[in-house]
């Protein structure tokens, strides 16, 4: 599977197989659609390779078991979609309260409650505040498109263990469920950072290890969220985005993940008729690439938002511009699958304001 | 004068500090079993503990042993991620009864169903001692809590849940006992237990459960002399000690008897 | 000869160790140690009855007795 040559599969397996050439070596989920292709493909896959597939009684399980994983200093991760990651929270607040590594994969669903299958990006708010209790973030990455899926998968095992936080791979349906000619690539050294110096591997002629979140002395708890917050600050780093026709553009859309993917198409077809339209998509939505859009707002560009929401990155954006501009914005509502077409009309109406 | 001999000193796992448990309490007394097991064992070096949520949050302060903290009641979750991380190192949860059997009963019931490799050291007090006395899974009818101020009642809140006999009931639990701190002779039972516990997960042959009865003299709103006397008197005729379940002596694996591939085949 | 010995600032005072010791020589002192307990003792004249068969420490949550015993011939 690493030998280089294009292969058509679907979004879901792409993170399986980006996830394996990061060194995955512990697996553990819980079913729920529309993610169900990833743990099928590792429960055969990741036990062939020597790693530890487990299906957990649960999505709470499942992140604890991420996390006893991660305090093992095991490349692990977990996926789910919407309501399971919702059921998730508690382990992530822990295990970014620990300062432990794990990549958890949301491939997104609609929402609030139980909503539907079908696509959505309902799942910003929760992904980049957060999520659960206390003041934490995980670092979020957005992919577009299948090879993106596999090439994130890489990017998050390298990130959660830079950084020993949480990473979240954000999908939605059509990421994960879409089929796509994807080039697998292996990287040519995996780095751990010195994970041997922090895991639990038994104290031998060495001190004890305690992996914890919870800081009772006085100024103890102080302390570890000024830590963390100097590491969501060192993360900022890493911001990324897709920049696209923006040199000339009147009006920039911004837009993510398999939104931004259709709405690059919109912008394609604008472009080619001689409007002035670039796109800027978030390939990490958290840290958030405040930089390249502040940097558009000083040089006089208007803004469109496009999500599949009823409106959450748009904030992110606005924060970001605030100083020089605004952004409108237009919302695809969850539970209805968008096409190309249905973005043009809405950005022909702020190219003619 | 012939030389003395030392017959009993605390084991050196255990590091010299002053618990925070209230007189009377039988943490400590649970704690030093478990370090003298895994003294005894050898396991010192090899031993990653799984923390849990209540007073013995702490155990961390206690063993000097490496650990991890989980969140409330999913320490067998924590520790299935741990071991199958670290298949070659011993790996043990210490929890409560409101822990393991209230919020973390899914948890609990399906590492032991999986057969998992590891030890459960369960201390049950029959109340939520940390958060200072409310009624738990395991309050006996009648007894007061903090929000059952009447006597914990059948008809409204069901009765109190005996874990041992869930755990021995599983498929993948290798060794299942009910041990109890309240006396002398119970106490070196109870260490006996803990020890075929950590066994049978060191033999590779499943998951290992000893059920601790113990006393919470503050929370009972006695003295520790008179919350022994209640554990023998009446947690015991509820809980009844023994073994539940134990491969070793049916000459069997907790997995292969359910058809199963063992894991230390993989 | 066999003695127990109290780490008075581990005690807490609980009196377990008074139930169970066989000659009934363990008792609650005048004392109290630093934490406020009043802490358990044998009283010296008592200490020669002592077995050394360890259940006081056994029962003692709290690591507060050491029991000592005289080393026996030919071992």
């Amino acid at each position: 599977m690493s030998d280089n040559k294009r292969i058509f599969i679907k979004g879901n397996e792409a993170i399986a197989r980006g996830a394996l050439a990061a060194g995955l070596t512990c697996y553990f989920g819980y079913p729920i659609t529309p993610q169900n292709d990833i743990p099928e493909f590792l429960s055969a896959e990741l036990p062939a390779v020597g790693g530890e597939f487990v299906q957990a009684e649960s999505e709470v399980a499942s992140a604890n078991m991420l996390l006893g994983a991660a305090a093992g200093g095991a490349r692990a991760m977990t996926t789910s979609s919407s309501p399971g990651i919702s059921l998730m929270q508690e382990a992530i607040s822990y295990m970014a309260g620990s300062d432990l590594p794990a990549v958890i994969v949301n491939i997104s669903r609609g929402g609030p409650g139980l909503g539907d299958i079908g696509s959505s990006q309902g799942d910003y708010f929760q992904s980049t505040r957060g999520g659960g209790h206390g003041d934490y973030r995980t670092m979020v990455l957005a992919p577009g498109t299948c090879q993106e899926g596999y090439d994130m998968m890489i990017q998050a095992f390298d990130m959660a263990f830079k950084y020993r936080n949480p990473v979240l791979v954000l999908g939605d349906a059509i990421v994960g469920q879409m089929k796509e000619p994807v080039t697998p690539w292996v990287p040519e050294s995996i780095s751990n950072y010195g994970v041997e110096d922090w895991c639990l591997s038994g104290a031998v002629g060495r001190e004890k290890r305690l992996l914890k979140s919870l800081f009772l002395e006085e100024g103890a708890l102080a302390g570890q969220n000024i830590h963390l917050q100097e590491k969501y600050t060192a993360m900022q780093a890493e911001a990324r985005a897709d920049v696209y026709a923006c040199d000339d553009a009147e009006l920039v859309v911004v837009a993510y993940g398999s939104i931004g993917r259709i709405v690059k198409s919109s912008v394609r077809k604008l472009r080619s008729e001689g409007h002035k339209v670039g796109l800027v998509r978030p390939l990490t939505l958290y840290p958030f690439p405040a930089t390249v859009l502040e940097d558009l707002a000083k040089a006089g560009k208007r803004f469109l938002t496009i999500e599949h929401n009823c409106g959450q990155m748009v904030e992110d954006v606005r924060l970001s511009i605030r100083k020089y501009a605004d952004s409108d914005f237009h919302g695809h509502m969850p539970g209805e699958l968008p096409g190309s077409d249905d973005f043009v009309q809405p950005i022909l109406a702020r190219l003619g304001r | 004068m012939s030389a003395e001999q030392i017959a009993f000193k605390a084991p050196e796992i255990m590091i010299d500090r002053a618990t925070h448990y209230c007189p009377g309490c039988h943490h400590g007394i649970a704690h030093r079993l478990v370090g003298e097991v895994l003294t005894e064992m050898g396991l010192v070096d090899d031993t990653l503990c799984v923390g849990s949520i209540g007073c013995s949050v702490f155990i961390y302060n206690y063993l000097n042993v490496d650990a991890v903290e989980a969140p409330h009641g999913r320490a067998p979750a924590v520790a299935t991620g741990l071991k199958r991380s670290r298949k070659d190192k011993f790996v043990f949860t210490y929890q409560g009864d409101g822990d393991l059997a209230s919020i973390g009963m899914a948890e609990i019931v399906h590492a032991a169903n999986r057969g998992e490799r590891i030890s459960v050291v369960f201390v049950n007090n029959t109340v939520y001692g940390m958060t200072g006395g409310q009624m738990a899974p395991t309050t006996l009818i009648g007894q007061k809590t903090t929000t059952c101020p009447a006597g914990r009642c059948l008809d409204r809140e069901g009765a109190p849940i005996r874990m041992s006999e869930i755990i021995g009931g599983l498929g993948g639990t290798a060794y299942c006992e009910r041990a109890s701190l309240d006396s002398v002779k119970n106490i070196r039972r109870a260490k006996k237990a803990i020890r075929k516990a950590f066994e049978v997960q060191q033999q590779g042959i499943g998951f290992g459960f000893v059920e601790l009865l113990s006393g919470c003299p503050t929370n009972w709103r006695m003295d520790a002399v008179a919350a022994n006397k209640r554990i023998t008197e009446e947690m015991i005729p509820y809980f009844p000690l023994g073994v539940y379940k134990d491969v070793t002596a049916e000459g069997g694996c907790a997995c292969t008897e359910h058809g199963t591939d063992s894991k230390e085949d993989k | 000869m066999a003695r127990v010995e109290f780490r008075d600032e581990r005690c807490k005072g609980c009196l377990l160790c008074t139930t169970v010791c066989p000659k009934e020589i363990i008792c609650q002192s005048a004392r109290f140690n630093k934490q406020g307990y009043k802490v358990a003792e044998v009283k010296e004249d008592d200490m020669d009855k002592c077995t050394g068969c360890a259940s006081c420490a056994l029962i003692c949550p709290d690591l507060a007795i050491t029991v000592y015993r005289e080393k026996k011939e030919g071992k």
